[in-house]
């Protein structure tokens, strides 16, 4: 009983899991510019791969298994948004723009108001 | 006892089919990308989506080793991803800074911040 139950959970996990990884690659397609991009990516791409993680944590049954699958699934929710933010953070400072669809931008304001203190140096 | 087996057999195969499709998109963003940063993201969302092939062959196989796999290959996309950051960094500040006397021509002061952030190692 109890392992029909743990194989529909990991069942139901790696389907949520492959249509979350499925709409990141779709956003990865579909979407205008890298930093809306960039929220398929970070945002749904970590979610899939980790609720997988989770399922194989689910049907292995063994704690030594679980463990590391858990720690997986922390290790990479912590290190997805580092490096989406740090490759957003280059790719702005350097100069890549905005698609023209988007209709705001706080860090090309705070550059704005940076540039006259540094040239009157 | 087979029948739970069968459809976590089923969820996996479906999965499997998703990651696939997911894994043809991001190699035409990466392929197609118009920038450096998109398919730097590119290459991070395909380790992502790599990581749940693995957790589904994981569960496919029984061989809970692909789980230390996994984690692996997360360390190395997360590194790959912070140093392709730095790249770009360094390489856009110097590309963008040329891009700014061509536009800006008689003020070469307009380039000083981007520089300075591009170098600040």
């Amino acid at each position: 009983m109890i392992e029909f139950v743990l194989s529909i959970v990991a069942s139901i996990l790696i389907l949520v899991g492959a249509i979350f990884a499925f709409s990141a690659a779709v956003g990865l397609v579909r979407l205008p510019d890298l930093y809306t991009r960039m929220h398929a990516a970070s945002k749904a791409g970590s979610v899939g791969s980790g609720l997988m993680l989770v399922a194989v944590a689910v049907y292995s049954q063994d704690l030594g298994i679980a463990t590391r699958a858990l720690a997986g699934v922390v290790f990479f929710l912590l290190t997805a948004p580092i490096s989406a933010h740090l490759l957003a953070k280059a790719a702005h400072s350097v100069g890549y723009r905005l698609d023209k669809v988007s209709v705001y931008d706080d860090l090309q304001e705070q550059i704005d108001r940076d540039k006259p203190a540094s040239d009157d140096e | 006892m087979d029948m739970p087996t069968r459809i976590l057999l089923w969820a996996d195969a479906a999965s499997m089919v998703l990651i696939c499709i997911a894994f043809v998109l991001t190699v035409y963003r990466i392929v197609r990308g118009p920038t450096l940063p998109d398919r730097v993201l590119g290459l991070d969302v395909l380790v992502s989506i790599a990581i749940g092939f693995m957790a589904l062959f994981a569960i496919k196989t029984g061989y809970a080793l692909y789980i230390d796999i996994a984690i692996a290959l997360g360390l190395v996309g997360f590194l790959a991803t912070v140093a392709f950051a730095r790249f770009i960094l360094v390489k856009g500040a110097q590309a963008s800074a040329v891009q700014d006397v061509v536009e800006e021509g008689d003020t070469p002061l307009g380039m000083t911040p981007r520089t300075a952030g591009g170098r600040h190692e």
